[in-house]
């Protein structure tokens, strides 16, 4: 389905002369969700926002398509790929369908403003994320959740192939998290967008990812499809916690039971993790 | 590249869809363009009023016969050499102050970032009571220095401000404690100068209107006519950079480029705009939100903000020429009583809701 390809070619990612990437390679899998888990610091939302073209490497390159992102006209970039950054924010009293019609910009230019395929990209936006009946509220009076999904509308309207989340669920309660990941995970089903994401939460992450990147003090420790990757020690290295995994009940994927000092019972312990 | 090939699932909800959105996206252009036309009508209004009254009260169909061509010499005269050049130039100054202040205030996003308060109007005044109280420069090239003082400002601020991009709060804290200091100085120029001469600098930093003619409103038209084009093209990018750096770069806009074009259109329309008439106080500062209040949700509203610019002015030299029987008051001084409570307003705002927004 998706016909566009992004990899990262030993980068090196820093701001001034702090270096936080030195030198990896990663190839998203098109039409896949990847997501990328990883403890603070460790540079995760440094490696999305240079596939994001937010932030330009100091060696290598992100490649789109096999081009180097950087030296691609920003337009041709912005028709491809979308982004929703970590925490957006809606300017003083613009409305849903206003807001989301923003993502039309790349798609306009200085003769050709608003038409009827804007009208429908932003309809089709709407629909897919549930905030039809919202169209002409102003955002700043929505709750957490609605806002959230009102910006994933806002990137569903800009029709890119590639869509680049940085922790699309963070300040939102249990069951909006589950909400925004289902709605990714639809999007993903119906039209075959490519997604990366930053997650936090190591057990969602295992259930919605296709592939799964995890990272440490800037490079990849290890990626690939959750239930082959996520074991006890991986989590013990890149987290450094101890844990035990078992067999999420819900979706069969793994599930990390985290292990504190305090309120283990002994005997419950799966005894790999007691190594 | 055509870019994406998103399959599209018939969805029997679409037209409905298509309908909702492009009803709500109509309803507020509607508004915008009725508030628009009442704005223009105002500033039509109260323009036809200040060429009817002074000294000798003309009937305002003798004001719109004059203005056609017809009248009397006594009402050509009067309506054509002395009241419509001050009338113009109190549109045009609105026109430039008011877009000014929106662009700034939208793009920094901060209600405070006026070139008023960030310091482009304190280097226009620098710069131009210098030249007029030590070099003893007049006329156009007074004009010239405060344009000049504005444009340095603006620059200067903008390379403080500088760290790998322009970050909105940085540039507004940089350019206040800028004209915190360029203020100082205009003061000292002050200080050190004949009494006299200091009074007519003093009047300038006013703002004001009094004895201008059509002298003054060429350079000012002709300036304006440039930069009010150049400025609503630059402000296509506004839209997206109002969604944040990120947000904007993501949607295909070159950040930094864009805004260094909006803030370089709305220093020197500030700068032109002063250099005209000095640095009439609150225009720019209060014309983008009154705007964007009677147009909510419409982005930085920039023709409504231009066109509550040059209703405002035009008002308050109203105003400074016929509320005071004997005196005739500096338009900045009315402006000023308009716009002061309005700042008091927003400080103990923010104060009270503990942040800047």
């Amino acid at each position: 389905m998706a016909e566009h390809t992004l990899r990262a070619r030993g980068v090196r990612l820093g701001y001034g002369d702090r270096e936080i990437v030195s030198g990896l390679d990663v190839t998203v899998p098109p039409g896949r969700i990847t997501v990328i888990v990883g403890p603070n610091a460790c540079g995760k939302s440094t490696l999305l926002r240079a596939m994001a073209r937010l932030l330009a490497p100091s060696e290598g390159a992100v490649l789109l398509d096999g081009r180097s992102i950087q030296d691609m006209p920003t337009k041709e970039v912005a028709a491809v790929l979308g982004i929703l950054p970590q925490s957006p924010s809606a300017p003083e009293g613009i409305t849903v369908s206003d807001l989301v019609g923003r993502g039309r910009y790349p798609h306009q230019g200085w003769f050709r403003r608003w038409a009827a395929e804007d009208n429908e990209a932003v309809a089709r936006a709407l629909l897919s994320t549930g905030t039809l009946d919202l169209a002409d509220r102003p955002v700043d009076e929505l709750s957490g959740g609605q806002r959230q999904r009102v910006w994933i509308a806002m990137a569903l309207s800009q029709r890119t192939d590639i869509l680049l989340l940085d922790e699309p669920t963070t300040f939102l309660d249990a069951s909006h998290q589950l909400d925004v990941l289902d709605l990714l995970t639809d999007l993903n089903h119906e039209h075959g967008v490519t997604m990366v994401a930053v997650l936090h939460d190591l057990n969602l992450a295992c259930r919605y990812a296709d592939h799964m990147i995890a990272m440490k003090d800037g490079r990849i420790v290890a990626e690939g499809r959750p239930s082959d990757i996520v074991t006890e020690p991986l989590v013990g290295e890149v987290f450094g916690m101890r844990c035990s995994v078992m067999e999420d009940p819900a979706s069969g994927t793994p599930m990390v039971v985290p292990l504190g000092r305090h309120h283990v019972r002994e005997a419950g312990v799966h005894p790999a993790a007691r190594s | 590249m055509t870019g994406t090939r998103l399959r599209e699932a018939p969805d029997p909800r679409l037209a409905d869809a298509v309908r909702t959105v492009a009803r709500v996206r109509g309803r507020g252009r509607r508004r915008s363009v009725v508030v628009a036309g009442g704005l223009l009508a105002a500033v039509a209004t109260v323009f036809a009023v200040s060429l009817s009254l002074g000294d000798m009260v003309l009937p305002l169909r003798t004001v719109v016969d004059t203005l056609f061509g017809g009248g009397d010499g006594g009402s050509r005269f009067v309506v054509l050499e002395l009241r419509l050049p001050r009338a113009l130039l109190a549109v045009l100054v609105g026109v430039g102050f008011g877009l000014s202040g929106a662009v700034f205030q939208s793009l920094l996003r901060n209600p405070l970032a006026s070139p008023d308060v960030i310091g482009i109007s304190a280097g226009a005044s620098a710069v131009a009571v210098t030249a007029s109280l030590l070099f003893q420069v007049s006329g156009l090239a007074l004009s010239g220095s405060a344009l000049s003082g504005a444009v340095a400002a603006g620059a200067a601020i903008y390379l403080l401000a500088w760290r790998q991009g322009v970050a909105g709060q940085r540039l507004v804290l940089i350019g206040v404690g800028f004209g915190t200091g360029l203020s100082s100085v205009v003061w000292y120029v002050m200080a050190r100068s004949d009494t006299a001469d200091a009074q007519e600098a003093y009047l300038w930093l006013t703002g004001t209107l009094n004895g201008r003619s059509w002298g003054q409103v060429w350079p000012l038209l002709t300036a304006l006519a440039a930069l009010v084009p150049l400025t609503m093209l630059a402000a296509r990018a506004l839209g997206p950079l109002r969604l944040g750096d990120d947000a904007a770069a993501g949607l295909g806009t070159r950040v930094e480029p864009a805004r260094l074009a909006l803030l370089g259109c709305a220093t020197a329309l500030a700068g032109v705009a002063t250099a005209a008439a000095g640095p009439v106080g609150f225009v720019a500062f209060v014309a983008g939100p009154i705007a964007r209040r009677l147009v909510p949700g419409r982005g930085a509203a920039l023709p409504h903000a231009a066109l509550t610019g040059a209703l405002i002015v035009l008002v308050a030299d109203l105003g400074a020429q016929h509320l005071l029987p004997s005196v005739q008051l500096p338009v900045g001084v009315v402006t000023s009583i308009i716009g002061a409570p309005y700042l008091l307003l927003l400080l103990a705002r923010a104060n009270r809701g503990g942040s800047s927004g």
